[in-house]
């Protein structure tokens, strides 16, 4: 935190930036959440050793108390770093962030009583676990706002980023299955008892490569069309990275085994090319090039089996997942049946946090966290925090909106929407909206990659959202050496990127 | 521990968890009202002959300096960028301050330059011109509060 040493004057500070008195920071509105916030963990942990024990522990502070230390961490680097960030990023995360804790650790003391074990300790278990990996994705997320002071300057490394995804996207289906797969999806790359899912943080690189791509050509994708039927389609070779990106989309839904990850990079890539040209015509070939190429892996399945045998599958449990064939088979509706139950259970206000039995949904740490906390908190609860997952999404949104530079703009907005899109994804596949597919729920599911990968978003969230409101000494960067006309080049290697027409 | 305080917590989670909920969207509002407040008195000046309702940018425009620069019209109306002590350039290129994205504009368009409290605007050799209310710009020019700003179909203020 060298920060608050350099004189904010000082020219040579790049990204730091002077207090302008008058301009609200907002960071005290900030803290005044997050103490809220963590005062609701605690609750949340009270509350679930009095129904689950019987008796309110004298630690039940505990984890409230480090992860508050931990989100008060971030907030001072923040203050010192980003203080025009957005307010409300830090509080709604840092909540489902400690509620997911809070329900992991729930879990720990259900499975540690009806083990006959005595009352687990706080460090113990996957609620343990979780509250390490926060530290991990906290610190993370701080030395990305620390090094990265203006988030122009990624753009210089769009295309290593860019590689680095596909190569991160691809390391799973090369690898043997030993190494890679898990519960059927081959997601993941497993070292000796640890394994981590490279896609998450590929989400985060290819969100950067195409903001970078889609500056640069913009232009030719959304001038250069063909009318036809109303819609303005692109010529034939702009479409080329589009269904560069949809084979290879396609290609991680049969080898990988997972729709979701394949529905979420072919989605991020969509709509990232529709912000940048502000045509529709992209959303509406995207969508039938998706539900396509789905249909016709289903129709292969069905016929051929193959590669495509486990996505006939899937299809058939989200489509009968009460048939009797499917609940009683092997990988079949099982899970799906039993998370569909618990939300029952809950019905609109839950059976109160701890009261109720997570442990008869399957994964229930991971995939089908939200069933297992909807038979806790209800309807009630649950849609108190899709509002909170909504409304970190509009704030995503809303700094793409205002930040002054087309990358931040496209890097926001594609940030935010893959955010969005997963939680879409998960609860969609839970739900029975959609086939069930693996993701993680951000910030709620055990797991050490996705907290990471989500965190590291948020923060460049975090960051763009400070270039976007604060004052324009930062958004113009360059503009302090003082030479306007002739200044030194921005990030965008200099580039004269050309920009939408009325 | 009795039925009834677990009812209680049980209940009381979620209305706490609620409460939450509207204060972080309260938060979000108060941003937003922030931001309403000077759109009203961005609006008065635009009011035909100096039919301005009431005294304060009247006031504003003798005294005070200028905080904001409020986007009017164009593509863009409705953007603001606080300022500071650093020059503003407005242009369609990548690196200006303001990327304006209009047909009319040059890739360096103009750039106002604070000097001893007051903004000066002045035109960086465009195609089609700056134009300070109805003036167009030639060499540096002190820009009074309210006054509009033309660069292409984009109109840009200084406020209070």
């Amino acid at each position: 935190m060298t920060a608050p040493a350099v004189p904010a004057s000082s020219p040579s500070s790049t990204g730091e930036m002077a207090r302008i008195p008058g301009m609200k920071t907002q960071r005290n509105a900030e803290l005044g959440l997050l103490a809220f916030a963590m005062i609701l963990v605690a609750a949340y942990g009270a509350t679930v050793e009095a129904s689950r024990i019987g008796e309110i522990t004298p630690t039940f502070w505990v984890p409230a108390a480090l992860l508050s230390i931990l989100f008060l961490g971030l907030h001072f680097v923040v203050r010192f770093t980003a203080p025009y960030a957005d307010p409300v990023l830090i509080p709604a995360v840092a909540l489902i962030n400690g509620l997911g804790v809070g329900f992991l650790r729930r879990l720990d003391i259900g499975d540690a009583l009806s083990d006959k074990q005595p009352v687990p300790s706080v460090f113990a278990g996957i609620g343990g676990r979780q509250l390490v990996w926060t530290l991990v994705a906290l610190v993370l997320a701080a030395v990305l706002l620390l090094v990265v002071r203006d988030h122009k300057v990624v753009s210089r490394y769009a295309y290593t980023l860019g590689l680095a995804g596909i190569v991160l996207v691809m390391i799973p289906a090369v690898l043997p299955a030993s190494m890679s797969e898990i519960n059927g999806a081959k997601l993941w790359i497993r070292l000796g008892g640890f394994s981590i899912q490279p896609g998450e943080f590929a989400k985060i690189a290819l969100v950067s490569f195409f903001a970078y791509y889609l500056v640069r050509k913009r232009e030719v994708l959304s001038l250069a069309s063909k009318r036809f039927l109303g819609i303005d389609f692109p010529r034939g070779r702009d479409l080329g990275p589009v269904v560069t990106v949809w084979l290879l989309s396609l290609l991680v839904l049969v080898f990988e085994r997972d729709l979701g990850t394949a529905l979420l990079y072919f989605g991020l890539f969509i709509v990232t090319l529709y912000v940048a040209t502000e045509r529709s015509s992209w959303l509406i070939i995207g969508l039938v090039m998706f539900f396509g190429g789905v249909y016709v892996a289903y129709l292969l399945g069905e016929t051929v089996g193959g590669p495509f045998a486990n996505f006939y599958d899937r299809a058939q449990v989200w489509l009968n997942p009460f048939d009797n064939a499917n609940y009683e088979r092997l990988g079949g509706s099982y899970q799906l049946v039993q998370g569909l139950l618990s939300l029952g259970t809950g019905g609109l206000f839950g059976s109160g946090p701890g009261a109720g039995s997570p442990r008869f949904v399957p994964e229930v740490q991971n995939d089908f966290i939200f069933a297992g906390m909807g038979e806790e908190i209800g309807l009630f609860g649950l849609s108190a925090l899709l509002v909170l997952y909504l409304l970190i999404v509009e704030r995503g949104l809303r700094s793409a909106l205002a930040v002054r530079d087309s990358f931040g703009k496209l890097v926001a907005g594609g940030l935010s929407f893959t955010l969005g899109l997963q939680i879409f994804v998960i609860l969609g596949g839970i739900t029975g909206l959609i086939p069930l597919t693996g993701q993680t729920t951000p910030f709620l599911s055990s797991g050490g990659s996705s907290l990471m990968a989500n965190w590291l978003l948020i923060a460049m969230l975090l960051r763009i959202s400070n270039a976007a409101r604060g004052p324009a000494a930062s958004g113009g960067g360059t503009d302090r050496a003082g030479g306007g006309g002739k200044k030194a080049p921005a990030q965008l290697h200099g580039a004269m990127t050309e920009v939408i027409k009325p | 521990m009795p039925e009834f305080v677990l009812t209680v917590a049980r209940f009381g989670f979620l209305i706490l968890l609620w409460i939450f909920v509207f204060t972080v969207v309260g938060v979000i509002r108060r941003d937003l009202f922030a931001g309403v407040r000077s759109k009203s008195i961005v609006a008065s000046p635009r009011g035909v002959g100096g039919a301005v309702p009431e005294g304060r940018p009247a006031k504003a425009k003798r005294g005070k300096a200028a905080r904001q620069l409020v986007v009017t019209a164009g593509q863009l109306s409705g953007t603001r960028i606080t300022l500071s002590e650093a020059p503003i350039t407005i242009g369609r290129a990548e690196d200006s301050t303001l990327v304006i994205t209009d047909d009319f504009a040059s890739a360096r368009h103009a750039r106002l330059v604070p000097r001893d409290g007051q903004w000066f605007v002045e035109d960086l050799g465009s195609t089609n011109g700056t134009y300070l209310d109805r003036g167009k710009v030639s060499g540096p020019t002190p820009v009074p509060l309210g006054v509009p700003i033309r660069i292409g179909r984009t109109s840009l203020e200084l406020r209070p």
